[in-house]
């Protein structure tokens, strides 16, 4: 069916969106790479020289680095576990009969919908807040000194909020993962007599694994760039305590003006994204086939 | 889920269902009803703010103080507009590729996602520099061109995923009876293309909205949206409870409405039609 014209014009058709994409790739991350190899700070205007590897290897060298580096991590495993096991264990609730669904559901995934800004603000203020906080009146009631979250854990505070924010996500996903189950199959086994327990490791689990899959793919590519949560909530303090690699290289380049030290930290940046990336174009790709 | 539970399982099932949600809900609920308190009672004990007079004070007086109506406006026109540029960009491109498909389209749509996987950071020094030089700080336009830019690959794909569902032996059908390309295009695809475009935009609307790296770099006052607006609470307006809340309020009260009606489509855009 295909003709030579007909593929001209899909040809055609594609392009726009092609050149927009790859105008949008190239040209700023072509001189993010020539400027990490500058030695350029905005406070000195005109004054670039070559500076080879230098600033990777500053970049890399530096305290500051390897604890955000271990934040990063820290920050993706920590609210993947939450909402993966927590998604789990609400998704398998939220999966049988009970009175008001409609109503549970739109409560549990308004989250998703909230704001970074908004989020983060909401639990410094009203929740996490040393004096006036719920958690402190709480503490205050039960007889406890009150926690001030964010500076005695700030690391876990961020995790507990971004976590809040995408439980609903893989709730919703495995939920409807859920909802395809053979019903049948599972009566089959509970008639011969399989416990919940083994319903749940042989049937349910196997069921939810490519949902899992992309719950954990799409949420760590957010979960690599929190940014907005941080800034708000800690600033990236104490000290670089909550500081992730983006803070990192946006207080580096956008407050300190070191250009190329915050380049090279970019393209650090821009090389462990695309290691987990790869394995995600790759799930992907399969169900693409599919 | 045609399984017969007792009565008894269903009460608790139910009990622990409410529980769980209201707890997640609380956040949002307790923002909600600070908004409508006096400042002075916000920042007493929950039992107290309960009992304490309602006002509607602080929405005006975010109003005055702020213009919360233009940074509303400025979300407004940032997110639509550059879902909708990229809507025109994306669906000729996500229209040939599902009708059209030849032997590079996957590789193309594969490689299309992975420009999302690129951190901002990776390109944020260029972009602030660019934006700089040509004068597009704080300016709607360079704001809504970078959001239609980020926002392409996931138009493009959402589209796909549609569009690839329309039978086209459809259009085969169509065109034996004699129907124009012209025709073809307006009577048979158009209407079958309209529900995925529709949740399309909804979803991107909701993405760009609640979008905070590139808001909160490339604007300060004027062009701000609500997530920058909402940032500079961070301190040390932040201990202003009510005013902070309605704030708040404001900014998540259009999107979470919006979200409710397309929690269908949510799964099914956001994982690429990898889970339905």
């Amino acid at each position: 069916m295909a003709t030579a014209h007909s593929r001209a014009l899909a040809r055609l058709m594609v392009s726009p969106s092609v050149i927009l994409l790859l105008l949008w790739m190239i040209v700023p991350l072509g001189m993010t790479v020539y400027f990490s190899f500058l030695r350029y700070n905005l406070l000195m205007p005109g004054m670039e020289t070559w500076a080879g590897f230098d600033n990777y290897y500053y970049f890399a060298t530096q305290p500051s680095f390897w604890i955000a580096l271990k934040n990063t991590l820290y920050l993706v495993l920590g609210v993947l576990a939450i909402t993966v096991i927590g998604g789990i264990a609400l998704a398998l609730l939220l999966n049988q009969p009970f009175w008001g669904q409609g109503i549970v559901r739109v409560m549990i995934i308004a989250p998703f919908f909230v704001m970074p800004t908004v989020s983060a603000l909401v639990w410094k203020n009203f929740f996490m807040n040393p004096v006036n906080g719920m958690f402190a009146h709480l503490a205050k009631a039960l007889g406890f000194a009150p926690l001030d979250f964010l500076s005695q854990a700030p690391l876990m505070s961020i995790i507990l909020i971004v976590s809040w924010s995408w439980l609903p996500f893989a709730t919703l996903i495995l939920l409807t993962a859920l909802q395809s189950l053979d019903s049948e199959q599972m009566e089959a086994a509970e008639m011969d007599g399989a416990g919940w327990l083994s319903r749940f490791r042989y049937l349910t689990l196997p069921h939810l694994t490519r949902s899992i899959t992309v719950v954990v793919l799409i949420q760590t590519i957010f979960l690599l760039s929190i940014f907005a949560e941080i800034l708000v909530t800690t600033n990236g303090g104490p000290g670089v305590a909550s500081t992730n690699l983006p803070f990192l290289v946006y207080s580096q380049s956008l407050l300190s003006f070191d250009v190329g030290g915050g380049s090279a930290g970019g393209i650090i940046a821009v090389i462990l994204a695309n290691i987990v990336a790869i394995f995600l174009m790759r799930m992907i790709g399969k169900n693409l086939d599919a | 889920m045609a399984r017969k539970t007792s009565p008894t399982q269903r009460a608790v099932v139910t009990v622990a269902a409410w529980s769980i949600g209201f707890l997640i809900f609380l956040p949002i609920l307790w923002t909600v009803i600070l908004s409508f308190k006096s400042e002075t009672d916000a920042i007493r004990t929950p039992l107290q703010v309960l009992s304490a007079p309602w006002t509607t004070a602080s929405y005006a007086e975010v109003q005055a103080r702020s213009n919360y109506g233009a940074h509303f406006m400025n979300s407004v026109i940032i997110s639509v507009g550059s879902t909708v540029l990229a809507l025109i960009v994306a669906i000729p491109a996500a229209w040939a590729m599902a009708f059209q498909p030849g032997r590079r389209t996957k590789d193309l749509l594969m490689w299309m996602l992975s420009t999302k996987m690129m951190p901002a950071v990776g390109v944020l020094i260029p972009i602030y520099l660019m934006f700089r030089d040509f004068g597009l700080l704080d300016t709607r336009i360079g704001l809504t061109v970078v959001m239609t830019l980020i926002n392409l690959p996931i138009v493009v794909w959402m589209l796909y995923t549609y569009f690839r569902e329309i039978p086209s032996e459809i259009l085969e059908a169509a065109r034996m009876d004699g129907a124009s390309l012209g025709k073809e295009i307006l009577y048979v695809l158009t209407p079958m293309a309209v529900p995925g475009i529709a949740s399309t935009l909804l979803l991107n609307v909701i993405l760009a909205w609640n979008e905070a790296f590139w808001t909160l770099q490339l604007t300060t006052s004027k062009a701000a949206p609500l997530t920058a607006f909402i940032a500079s609470y961070s301190s040390p307006e932040g201990l202003f409870y009510a005013k902070l809340s309605a704030a708040s309020t404001m900014a998540i009260a259009p999107i979470l409405i919006l979200g409710w009606f397309s929690q269908k489509q949510l799964v099914r855009g956001l994982t690429f039609g990898a889970v339905k």
